[in-house]
C-alpha cells in the first residue's frame, strides 16, 4: 500500500515535471512589451481546467522556463490565455513565436484567489500594471455570478495612457451597470481625460463597505504595499486582503527551494495568500 | 418660494470643514466666493498670485506643469471633495504650478488676502485651518512620493 502510494506521488511529480505540448492559436501585441498569447493542447479534449490567480511554467524549447500566471476565463477551459511582458531570455523568446508555434506548458499550479470565499460580500480588485493579467480570471468568475456579490470595485493604475492593459475590456466593465471602475496613471498628457495619480488615491472614493469586503491586490510589491496601507487605513481588515506574491519559481511544486519565502513556497503554498499570514515576511528587508 | 443657500452651508456640506464648530465656518464663509469653470479653463497659472484657494464641489481639475512646445504635463487630476492652492500659505504667495478644469467643475474659494487678516486675529482658527491643510499636504507629498517610485516599472 504504502509502495504503491510512493508509485503514485512519483508518477505525480512527474507529470507535474513533464512539460505537454501547445500551439500558439492566437498572439496579440498588447503594450510596447506586453502580448497576449493563446494556447490550445496537442492531445488534451478536456481544456485546461484552473481555478483563478493559478499559474503555468511556460517552456521555450531549448531557451527554459518561466512561470507566467493564466489570465483567460476559468470558464473556457479551451481557451488557455496567458499575457507576458517581455522582460528576459525566455519572455523574450516566447515573444518571438507565432501563430503555429509551439511551447511547453506545467501546470496549473498554485494556490487560488478567494473568488467562493467572497460571495455574499463587497469585491474590490486593485491591480497596477500587468498585474490585471492574473486578476483577470477572477473578473471573469466573479461577473459570471455577479449577483451573488455586494459591489463590485476595480481599480487599475498604470503608469501612463499607452500602459493601460486590456483598455478595451476595462472599458466593457465600466459599461455594465453592476461593476464600478477606475482607472489612474501616474502620468499624462493634455490628451487624457482620466484619473492621474496614485491607484491607493482611488481607494477612498470607491464607496465599498470596509467591514464587509475582499479584497484582491496584485501588483508590484511596493504598490501592494503602499495599497494595504490605505486599506488598512480605511477599516478593511488585514484577513479580508489578497495578495498575489512573484518570486523566482523554478520547479513550480515546491521541491527546488528556489521561492521560498520565509516558511512557505511561493510556487505551492502561494502566489495568493491571505495578507494576515505574510504580513510580518513583507516587513522582512531582503526577503 | 425659492430658498437661496448662503455660502455656509455649501462649506458645512465640503469634508474639509467636517466637525467645524459653526462659528469659525461662519467667519471662513465671509472671505468665500462660489465659482464655476468650464473644462479647458484655467483656474490659476504657475508664478501668478496666489489669492485664492479652492475647494471641489463636483468635477475634475489637473495640476499640471507647464511644458514649452507642447501641452501641460498633468501630474495629478482632483475630485470631488478635494482642495488645491496651498500656495496662499506659503510665501511669496505663488501658484507652483497650473490648474484646469478637466470637466465641468464647480468649487467655492476662499479669498486669501480676506483669510490671512483673519487668521493673524484669531489664532486658534488659523490652528484649526493649518490643522486640516497639513494632512492635505501630507497625503499630496506621499502620493507625489509614491508617483516618484515609477512602481509599475518601465514599459
Amino acid at each position: 500500500m504504502i509502495a504503491s502510494s510512493k508509485s503514485e506521488s512519483d508518477t505525480t511529480t512527474l507529470d507535474a515535471m513533464t512539460p505537454v505540448p501547445f500551439t500558439i492559436t492566437k498572439r496579440t501585441q498588447d503594450l510596447a512589451d506586453t502580448f497576449t498569447i493563446e494556447l490550445e493542447p496537442e492531445n488534451r479534449s478536456e481544456g485546461f481546467v484552473f481555478q483563478p490567480g493559478q499559474f503555468n511554467m511556460l517552456y521555450a524549447f531549448g531557451v527554459g522556463e518561466v512561470p507566467i500566471s493564466i489570465s483567460g476565463d476559468p470558464a473556457k477551459p479551451h481557451k488557455l490565455i496567458h499575457t507576458i511582458r517581455d522582460v528576459g531570455a525566455v519572455t523574450h523568446a516566447i515573444s518571438n513565436l507565432k501563430k503555429g508555434n509551439m511551447l511547453g506548458v506545467r501546470g496549473p499550479f498554485g494556490s487560488a484567489w478567494p473568488v467562493e470565499e467572497a460571495i455574499g460580500h463587497d469585491v474590490v480588485i486593485v491591480a497596477g500594471g500587468i498585474g490585471l493579467a492574473p486578476l483577470r480570471p477572477a473578473i471573469d468568475a466573479i461577473l459570471a455570478n455577479r449577483t451573488q456579490y455586494g459591489r463590485f470595485v476595480i481599480l487599475y493604475g498604470a503608469r501612463s495612457p499607452s500602459d493601460v492593459l486590456y483598455m478595451k475590456q476595462l472599458q466593457t466593465w465600466r459599461g455594465r451597470l453592476d461593476t464600478y471602475v477606475d482607472v489612474t496613471v501616474d502620468h499624462a498628457g493634455h490628451d487624457w481625460a482620466g484619473n492621474v495619480g496614485v491607484v491607493t488615491r482611488l481607494i477612498g472614493r470607491a464607496n465599498f463597505d470596509p467591514h464587509h469586503t475582499k479584497v484582491l491586490i496584485c501588483g508590484p510589491e511596493i504598490m501592494m504595499r503602499f495599497t494595504i496601507q490605505e486599506l488598512t487605513a480605511q477599516s478593511v481588515d488585514k484577513d479580508d486582503i489578497y495578495v498575489s506574491m512573484e518570486r523566482n519559481m523554478k520547479c513550480a511544486i515546491g521541491h527546488c527551494g528556489h521561492c521560498q519565502f520565509g516558511g512557505h513556497f511561493v510556487c505551492k503554498d502561494g502566489p495568493v495568500f491571505p495578507y494576515g499570514r505574510i504580513e510580518s515576511l513583507l516587513q522582512v528587508r531582503g526577503l | 418660494m425659492v430658498k437661496v443657500e448662503g455660502l455656509d452651508k455649501l462649506l458645512a456640506d465640503h469634508p474639509f470643514f467636517k466637525g467645524m464648530d459653526d462659528t469659525s465656518r461662519k467667519t471662513l464663509a465671509g472671505c468665500a466666493r462660489n465659482e464655476r469653470f468650464l473644462a479647458g479653463e484655467y483656474i490659476a497659472h504657475e508664478g501668478s498670485p496666489a489669492d485664492r484657494f479652492y475647494f471641489i464641489r463636483s468635477g475634475t481639475v489637473a495640476l499640471e506643469y507647464h511644458v514649452p512646445g507642447r501641452d501641460g504635463l498633468i501630474l495629478e487630476t482632483l475630485h470631488d471633495g478635494d482642495v488645491f492652492g496651498w500656495s496662499w500659505m506659503v510665501e511669496p504667495y505663488v501658484w507652483s504650478n497650473d490648474i484646469r478644469a478637466v470637466e465641468l467643475t464647480r468649487v467655492f474659494s476662499l479669498d486669501a488676502t480676506c483669510l490671512r487678516k483673519k487668521l493673524k486675529k484669531d489664532h486658534s482658527l488659523g490652528f484649526e485651518l493649518y490643522s486640516r491643510f497639513v494632512p492635505v499636504m501630507a497625503r499630496r507629498l506621499s502620493s507625489t512620493r509614491q508617483q516618484l517610485t515609477d512602481m509599475y516599472g518601465k514599459s
